[in-house]
Parts: structure tokens; sequence; C-alpha cells
């Protein structure tokens, strides 16, 4: 039955990207139509997952030559699938109310069809040529999307930097597999990989896979594109790439290097964690020092996407170790982080879009009182705030309280190094979580709750009811898999056996209400029960609140200190809210200059505070690359205006350094 | 016959093609550098009949008669017409002088002998001789575009280098007939594109030297 459903996935790829040529300005019908294929891939994967099959392979005499194109639908791509397009769906359903808002629909229809069916045919290729063509097919699409507002200048700028270095994660990715290929002499996945490898060659081939995928999914230092790219497509795009493109990098890294490479060497997940630990705290930190709402959700996805790497690092050590129950814990809390941060990152970039559609607004200093205006959107927001804070009882507390229980196995590993590396991950783990939820309250409190801080905001009305519909949808997973994290745990059972070689929850245990535990009558979560304490609790108080307290009211104005506002801008402001944290690690990461511009006293003026941020990462990492491009390019510029002879003269004396060497060289 | 005399005219023609090469590079003026290009021509059609006979493949003969008409009578006879008609300066210029660039053809047959002696091990050594004398003499047509300033001599290099490539195909064992056609054909596209562009230099700035070229710049 399932080949039939991989055919089906195939042949419904094809007919659905054919519709580019159709996706002129008709956005409704494109929406519908990626509402339908999105949701056929969702029912695909379900069903595939629920059935606990093994994989289901097919190919056509497509692609290379000899090769020919391989497709194969396994636990670990269908659970991607089942990301990808339960994204895609709840985006694509926000699109059809969201297209009204946007002009220019003919600049992202086509390439929102082929970015959508890239992603799921990245996942189900099943040969490196296809993988590799997919993905860039995905990165091109995705480019395309981002420079639908070229007419901005930094669009454009980040449009620049996002293919530079979309190319070269394609770049190394087509390294590494051609490099796995080579031995085993296939490009196809099934063969690859089955040679034993030399430790040298396969650490070069993780390293390679580490810079294609960390590139795409946006690991420090690799992320510079991310902030940049993500928030400039329109908000529908920017959820996908943020929540949906960011998780296909993650499924290209663990197919690489837990399936096609036959061994893991220890210091791979020293490094991993290392990578995934800095990008968690210093993706929050960026993220705070952010006061546009999109481009602050763009940094969040660089921390997440640290929590997701930090269990797949942990997985591997652990499994190097063979303590393989813990390691199929954390691969568990990785693959269930992946999902919830594909959630909560949709749901939260949504709402930014339906504020953007309502206020044209994105930096958070002009927003403000928006409950009032957008209810809806006010509530969807605060359940994704609370969850992407990792607050039980919603989803994102399930996925990083997994983490920390494998995190506390790491006592049991026999190195010293980890002993220690693994707990201070840990503690920046924690952090990361302390500083997103110190964010999200900057964000919540600063747009939606307050006085509006601007015209836009004061006249701002709730966004249509698609919007809302697929922000609820969101928002009710959120809830739902927080509540009954086993629904998740249980469909990963297939995924993580087949990389951990074990799944941690046995599959009996099939009652959703069960709660979550290492080992029984100790450290477990039971959200459900939370739940129903809390709601019990709130009963209580609510009712002792109606009881106790007199009903003889009066209305009177809110006392405030004597001193009446005069102006919204007195309220307490973004920027205020993150100037603790800017001085504690300002100094350090961002290097951060403050400067308080005063009048002379005798000529009175309004006093001014200039806080400048540099990332430092930019500053030492890239700009000396470019700007050695630059000097470069320019020494050798003039070789565009020789002469017809000096070039045959340059021909020639390459011919002859080339024929030198080989005669050096044989 | 034995075979040491096949190996003995095979490494005579190919050696004297190299030799007619230095020639060409001697020479300063447009005449005779057209009649020494003819005597290159002719000598790769011998060479080409010769590897037709000793490879007993017929269609090697094919090779030497489209040497033969095109190479060494008509593209010489149309050059001449050419100088003639657009009343050419008769004087070669040079950027680096005979001496010199004798010298570096030296070198340069040197090389092509190292590098081919070398990439060439397994093969036999009639294959081997023949290719590294080709490559020299590709290299020397090379050097014969680079070092000379007016156009007739850098299109009788070029076709010297083609000489040359034709002289290793024929050479290696295999080469079908319909390659060596296509292109001798290209070279007679070649020199019809070359005479039109001489027009329309000599139509523009009075002069056939390429340095005329050079001032304009074209469309910058």
């Amino acid at each position: 039955m399932n080949e039939y459903l991989l055919k089906g996935l195939l042949f419904i790829f094809i007919f659905y990207i054919s519709f580019v040529v159709l996706a002129k300005n008709n956005f409704r019908f494109i929406y519908w139509l990626s509402v339908c294929y999105s949701g056929f891939g969702l029912l695909c994967s379900l069903s595939f997952l629920l059935s606990g099959q093994s994989s289901q392979s097919i190919s056509f005499p497509l692609g290379l030559p000899t090769t020919g194109a391989h497709f194969k639908i396994d636990a670990l791509a269908s659970f991607f699938l089942l990301i990808v397009n339960l994204g895609s769906f709840v985006s694509s359903f926000y699109g059809i109310g969201y297209g009204s808002h946007t002009s220019e629909q003919s600049r992202t229809l086509p390439f929102y069809i082929i970015f959508l069916g890239s992603m799921n045919m990245v996942l189900l290729a099943a040969d490196a040529f296809s993988f590799l063509f997919f993905w860039e097919l995905m990165s091109l699409s995705s480019w395309a999307l981002v420079m639908s507002s070229h007419q901005h200048k930094e669009t454009a700028e980040a449009g620049f930097i996002y293919i530079l270095m979309a190319s070269l994660g394609t770049f190394a990715l087509l390294f590494a597999l051609s490099l796995i290929a080579a031995p085993s002499k296939s490009y196809c996945f099934d063969q690859m990989g089955k040679v034993s490898m030399d430790g040298k060659l396969a650490s070069l081939i993780f390293l390679l896979a580490l810079l294609g995928a960390g590139s795409k999914a946006g690991l420090i230092p690799l992320h510079v594109w991310l902030p940049k790219a993500h928030p400039a497509a329109p908000s529908h795009v920017s959820a996908l790439m943020s929540g949906v493109m960011t998780k296909v990098a993650v499924y290209g890294f663990i197919r690489i290097v837990f399936e096609l490479l036959p061994s893991q060497e220890k210091w791979w997940s020293i490094l991993i964690l290392i990578i995934a630990g800095i990008s968690t705290v210093v993706g929050v930190l960026y993220a705070l020092m952010q006061h546009d709402i999109k481009r602050l959700l763009a940094y969040h996805t660089i921390e997440n996407i640290g929590i997701v790497f930090i269990g797949i690092g942990l997985s591997m050590a652990f499994k190097i170790y063979g303590m393989t129950a813990a390691s199929a814990l954390a691969m568990t809390a990785a693959l269930f982080h992946a999902l919830n941060h594909s959630i909560f990152k949709n749901l939260l970039f949504l709402g930014s879009g339906a504020i953007q559609s309502a206020t044209d607004q994105r930096d958070m200093e002009k927003l403000g009182g928006l409950i009032l205006n957008m209810p809806h959107t006010a509530f969807t927001f605060l359940i994704g705030s609370v969850a992407i804070s990792a607050l039980p009882p919603l989803n994102g507390f399930v996925s990083e309280w997994l983490l920390m229980q494998s995190i506390l196995q790491s006592p049991q590993l026999p190195s010293w190094g980890m002993k220690f590396l693994v707990p201070s991950v840990g503690a920046f783990l924690a952090l990361s979580a302390a500083l997103a939820a110190s964010c999200f309250i900057k964000v919540y409190g600063i747009t939606f709750l307050g006085r509006p801080r601007s015209m836009q905001s004061t006249v701002a009305s709730e966004t249509d009811r698609w919007s809302v519909l697929a922000m609820y949808a969101l928002a009710f997973l959120c809830i739902i898999f927080g509540i009954f994290p086993r629904l998740v745990i249980h469909l990963l059972g297939p995924v993580v056996r087949a990389i951990a070689a074990t799944h941690y929850f046995p599959l009996s245990a099939k009652s959703f209400f069960m709660p979550l535990s290492l080992v029984v009558d100790q450290n477990a979560y039971n959200g459900f029960v939370l739940v129903l304490l809390l709601g019990i609790f709130l009963f209580f108080i609510l009712i002792s609140v109606k009881w106790l307290s007199s009903n003889q009211f009066r209305r009177t104005p809110i006392w405030d200190c004597g001193y009446p506002e005069k102006s919204p801008d007195c309220q307490y402001t973004a920027n205020s809210f993150a100037q603790p944290i800017r001085k504690v690690f300002g100094p350090f990461l961002f290097a951060t200059k403050e400067k308080v511009v005063c009048s002379e006293p005798w000529y009175p003026k309004a006093a001014k505070m200039i806080v400048k941020l540099h990332d430092q990462i930019w500053e030492y990492l890239y700009k000396p690359v470019a700007m050695a491009i630059d000097r470069i390019s320019e020494k050798i510029n003039f070789l565009q205006f020789l002469t017809v002879r000096r070039y045959l003269v340059l021909v020639f004396l390459t011919l002859v350094c080339l024929l030198g060497c080989l005669a050096f060289l044989l | 016959m034995n075979h040491n005399l096949y190996f003995d005219i095979t490494h005579m023609l190919a050696g004297s093609m190299l030799l007619v090469s230095f020639v060409l590079l001697y020479q300063d003026r447009m005449f005779s550098l057209l009649n020494v290009y003819t005597v290159h021509a002719l000598v790769l059609a011998a060479a080409a009949a010769w590897q037709g006979f000793v490879q007993q493949a017929p269609h090697l003969y094919a090779t030497a008669v489209i040497a033969l008409v095109f190479k060494a009578i008509a593209i010489p006879l149309t050059l001449r017409w050419l100088i003639v008609k657009l009343a050419i300066h008769r004087e070669i210029e040079k950027v680096v002088g005979s001496g010199i660039s004798v010298i570096a053809g030296f070198f340069l047959t040197a090389l092509s002998i190292t590098v081919m002696m070398k990439a060439s091990g397994g093969t036999d050594p009639m294959t081997r001789e023949d290719l590294s004398f080709a490559l020299a003499v590709v290299l020397i047509g090379l050097l014969m575009m680079a070092g000379r300033r007016n156009a007739i001599s850098q299109v009788v290099g070029f076709m010297s280098m083609e000489n040359g490539l034709i002289l290793a195909a024929v050479g290696a064992k295999g080469m079908p007939l319909v390659v060596e056609i296509s292109v001798a054909f290209s070279v007679l596209v070649a020199l019809i594109v070359i005479g039109i562009f001489l027009f329309r230099i000599r139509e523009r700035f009075d002069v056939v030297d390429i340095r005329g070229l050079e001032k304009s710049g074209g469309e910058r």
C-alpha cells in the first residue's frame, strides 16, 4: 500500500508543480491547491508513520544517466514530511487570507509552489543527485521569495548574502556526498556508506555536512544570512523558511551523518555540542537586542536550531559510548523540538504577519496596545510566546524537558571531558530558555499591551478569518502536544529506532495520559495532570476572589504616581527592557557603544542616547573575507581590458605552465 | 617492408613538420611566410597519406586530400589575394625577435616531448613520438599567434596550430573521418570570418595591424 502512497506523492508533486504556469494572479486558487497538496503529504506521512512499516522505494530513469532518480519514504523522511507539510498546510491556509493584503502576487506564487514541492522532494530523494537537485531548487526558490520585495535596499542585500551562503552550503554538501559516493561507487543512498571508511575521510565528510546543513539551518557562525533573509520574505513564507526549511537542513544532516556515514567519532559530538550551545545563547541574545519583530523571530530560530542540534550531538555522544537508551532519548527530544519549533515559529511568524498587515509596522517601538484591536491574534501570539519560552504545559516545555533529562544522563558517560561539557551545555540551554522567556515578555508586552505608540496601531483592526483560523490551529497543536506529548513520542518511535537502534518509550504503553518519566517514580512530567491541577487552582482562585472581594466598586482613573502620562512615548520601551541584559552581555558580544548626547545647559534641547551594536561574528569572520575578495578582484580587474594579443599570451603562458606542471608531476 | 622503415618514415615526416614550424617562426616577409605555410600543409598531407598507408585506413587518404586542397592550395591563395587586395604592409611586425622566438620554440619542443613521453607511457613508440611532435607544432603555432602583431601572420599561426592537431589525429589510430572533415570545414569557416574581419578593420582603420583594434578598444 505504501508503494501507492509514494507513487501518489510523486505524481501529485508533478501535477502540483505544473501549476506554476497558471500561477499568475489567482492566488486563492493556488493557495487552496497548496493546502490540498500539503494536506495529502500530511496524510501520507502520518499513515506511513502509524503503519510502522519499513522503507519503500521507487526509481525512475531520470536524472543522472547511469544512476536514475531514486525516491524513498522511510520513518525519518516521513517524520520530516510531517513537519514540512504541517507547516505548509497552515501557511497556505493563512496565505488564502494574507494574499489579499499584499500586492504583486505573481512575484511570489510560482516560487511558493516550487518551494513547497522541492522541500517535499528533498525529503523523498534517495540518491545524491536528486537530493542536491531539489536542495538547490529549494534554495533558489526561497531566494526568489526573499527577493519578492526587491525594491527595498535591505532586501537586495539580504538576498545577495543568502544566495552566497546557500551556494556555499550546497557546494559543501556536493563535496560531502561525492566523497561518500566515491568508495561505494554508487550515488544511491541505499548503497552509499555501506563501505567502511577511513576515519579522516569520514571526519572531512562530517565537517562538510555540518557546513552545508548548518549554514542552511542557521548554526552560529554560519547564521549571518538568516536574520536578514527570513524577515524579508512575505510573512507566511518567512514562517516556512524559519519553521520548516531549517528542519529540512536538520534532516539532511541526520541523513548524512547518522545513516550514510558508517560510524561516528567522539570529537564530532563535542564539536556539535559546542556550536549548538553557543548558538542557543548567542541566538537568543541577538534576539533580545532586536526590536524588529520578524527579525527577532528569525534570531530565535538560531536559538531553537541550536537546541535541536544539542539533542543531535548528545544522541551521537551517547551512541558512541554505547548508551543506546540515552541516545534514543536525546534524539527523541531533538526531533520533538524540531516539530515543536516548526509549530510555534510558524504561529509567531503568522502572528507578526497579521500585525504587519494591520499596522504596516514591524518595529515594536511603534506598536502597542494591539490586544484591544486584535484579540485573536493577541491570544494565539500569547500561546506561541509561552510555547517558545518553554513554559509548561505547552509543547516547548516538553521537548526541552526531555533534553534536560538526557543531559542529566551525562554523569554516566565514561569520558571526563564529556562529563564536564554536557552539563555546561545544559547550563547554556537553561540560560537560553530563561532569556527566551524574557525576550517574549518584551515582545508581548511592548506589542500587545500598554498604549498604542503610533497612529497605525491605534486604528489597527483584526486580520481576516482565514489567517485567524490558521493561527488558532497552530495554537491548538501547541497545547495538545504539550498536554499529550505521548502522541508525538508514539509517532517518533520508528524514527528514533532507525537512528539510535532503540526507541525510548516502549510502544506498548499507548496510554496518552501516562506521564513521561525516565525511571518509574522519578522525575515524571505529566502535562495532563498539570493542566488539570492548574485548572482546578484557577477555578478555586476565581471562586475565592469572587467570594472574598466586595462587590461594590467605583470607576476612577488609574493611579499614575501623580504624574499623568502625556504621551505614549513615556511608556516602557523595548529598548529599555533589553537594557539590563545589554549591559551584561553587550560589551563582550556586541561591542556596544553607548553615548549620551546632552545639549549645553544654556541652550536646552532634548538629550539623546545613541546605542551602537556590532555583530562581532560579521566583523571578524565575514568582513575580512569580503574585503580580501574585494581587494583581490580590484587587483586583477585590469585583466578585463587587455588587448587581443595579450589574451593570447595569457592563454599561451597558462598552457605552458600547466604542461610544465604535468611534466614535473608525471 | 620492415617495421623499422615504417617508423623512420613516420618519424621523418612528423619531424619535418616540426622543422617547417620553426621555419615559419623565422620568416619576416608575408609572401615567404605563406610559401612556408604551403610547405607545412604539404608535409601534413604527406604524413596523413603515409599514415593511411601504414594503418591501412583509407579515410586517412581523404584527410590527406583535404589537407592538400584546402590547406596547401586554397588557404595560401586566399591569403595572398587578401594581402594584395588590401595592400597590406609586406613586412611582419614582431613583438619578440626571431632569434628569441626560435629559442622559445626549442624549449617548447623539449617541454612537449617531456610531457608526452611521460604521459603516453604504455602506447607504441610511433604514436608517442608523433604525439609529442604534434604538441610541439601546436605550441609553436600558439607562440606565433602570441608573438606577432600582424593579423595575417596570426591567421597563419592559427592554421599551423590546426595542422598540428590534424597531425596528432592521424597518428592516433581510430580517428573517424567525420571529425577530420568537420575540423577542416571549421578552419575554412574561420578563414572566411577572418577575411571579412580583415576587410572591416581595413575599412575602419586603414591598417591591418591589430593595434588599430586595441586603440579603439571596442564598445566598453
